[in-house]
């Protein structure tokens, strides 16, 4: 039994099934990639990893037990980084990072938040208001969010766009760090970065086409 | 608790640093009670026989346009699903969001309404009433606004939705806090009206954040 897992996952979008009888197995500090072509259910499979979304069938489980038993639990342990940068213009780059560390975290993380902007080049940027920030230090503001506090596993969505060369390789860095010490990381992406030995989901292999699904739920003529 | 703690502090000092919207709804407040003394004329014991309906209706207004971005900035820039994903209940998050925007919105209502009392003629003996009655009613509109909200989050033109799904729900408020003020001034007993506005904004307490919370997992899905 893997650590984090998911069994016969069906995905339903707006009455369209998006991927059906997915599996896929992570055991600690392995890398799992998500490939496919837009609109394959890559993010919808990262929100099914988080909880944020819940399956039509099958279950996401970690160490055995379904995520939805116990959601906070499930929480605590993971950081999402989604296409959306959850970044607040009015708060300064520090404010921003410190709300998200204070409710990670049980105790104060005032080390951690500025090691994180710091591993993300942000640090001299602190105590300026995030809306002066360009897109892609939005993103590495987005992502310092999952160096603070410890959490087992990173669920990141597109995390190199926007992102100059520095930048990646810092993602990389951070990303081998916390494999080594035994955490999880699934990325979506379409770049090829090099995350050393981790193992690929294609999601066009799993997914319904169009056509087919609306046949078979007799939306359409045949 | 440090955490509910945390998330009212971020929302005052978004709104502080923003300025504009929520002192918008007290500017919007004033200047709504000051129109009917304009409008209905000046005559002292017209406008104090319809004061306490005056500043309930407007107040009520006032909260409602002033939620309608409640959780719709949070929604847009991706915060909303951080939230979601913090390792506390979304019932608490939904509380902490309600209690900023009370001591945003809610508490200067408080304040101004007895001033603009003053304005409109109504007797003194309906004062600390008024100012109790509003101090039980604003969080239970509050409440119930942010479950209007948290059902229109992500839709287009949801203000006008969010009138038609909360008005309704807020007439009850509306009627019991506009009866205890003129109980007050008629030398009655305003006692039972004012438990009645607290019995309103405990079920608030109790209902509304599960209703809101589930409200936003579906707008997340």
């Amino acid at each position: 039994m893997s650590l984090f897992a998911g069994h016969d996952l069906t995905c339903v979008r707006g009455e369209r099934r998006v991927f059906a009888q997915l599996d896929f197995a992570l055991e600690q500090g392995n890398a799992l990639v998500l490939r496919g072509p837009n609109g394959s259910g890559k993010s919808s499979l990262l929100r099914l990893m988080a909880g944020l979304l819940r399956p039509a069938e099958g279950a996401v489980t970690w160490d055995g037990a379904p995520i939805d038993q116990d959601p906070e639990t499930h929480h605590a342990r993971l950081r999402y980084v989604g296409h959306l940068d959850g970044v607040k213009s009015a708060l300064t780059v520090a404010e921003n990072l410190s709300v998200w560390a204070g409710l990670a975290g049980d105790r104060p993380h005032g080390g951690d938040v500025g090691a994180a902007l710091d591993r993300f080049g942000l640090f001299h940027l602190s105590d300026i208001p995030a809306r002066m920030l360009s897109a892609g230090q939005r993103r590495r503001l987005a992502l310092a969010r999952a160096l603070v506090g410890p959490a087992a596993l990173w669920l990141l969505d597109e995390p190199t766009v926007a992102l100059d060369a520095p930048s990646v390789a810092a993602l990389l860095r951070a990303i081998a760090e916390h494999r080594a010490g035994g955490g999880m990381v699934v990325a979506a992406t379409h770049a090829d970065i090099d995350l050393g030995a981790f193992s690929e989901l294609d999601l066009a292999r799993h997914a319904i086409p169009w056509s087919e699904d609306a046949q078979r739920q007799g939306d359409l003529p045949a | 608790m440090s955490r509910f703690l945390l998330i009212v502090r971020r929302d005052l000092r978004i709104a502080f640093r923003q300025g504009g919207d929520s002192s918008m709804a007290v500017v919007f407040f004033v200047l709504a009670v000051v129109l009917f003394p304009l409008g209905v004329g000046p005559e002292a014991n017209v406008l104090a026989r319809i004061s306490s309906g005056v500043i309930w209706v407007t107040a009520l207004l006032a909260t409602m346009l002033s939620l309608e971005l409640l959780f719709q900035a949070d929604y847009e820039d991706g915060s909303l699903e951080l939230l979601a994903l913090a390792p506390l209940p979304l019932e608490t998050v939904v509380l902490a969001k309600c209690l900023a925007n009370w001591l945003l919105i809610g508490l200067p209502l408080l304040v101004a309404a007895p001033l603009l009392a003053v304005l409109l003629h109504m007797s003194a003996a309906g004062f600390a009433t008024l100012a109790l009655a509003m101090a039980l009613g604003t969080p239970t509109l509050i409440l119930i606004g942010a479950l209007g909200a948290a059902l229109t989050v992500g839709a287009r033109r949801g203000g006008v939705l969010l009138s038609l799904l909360v008005l309704p729900l807020f007439v009850p408020v509306l009627i019991f806090g506009v009866a205890a003020v003129d109980h007050a001034i008629a030398g009655l007993e305003a006692r039972p009206l004012l438990l009645a506005l607290a019995g309103l904004l405990l079920a608030a307490l109790a209902l509304t954040p599960w209703a809101s919370a589930a409200a936003l997992r579906q707008a997340l899905e």
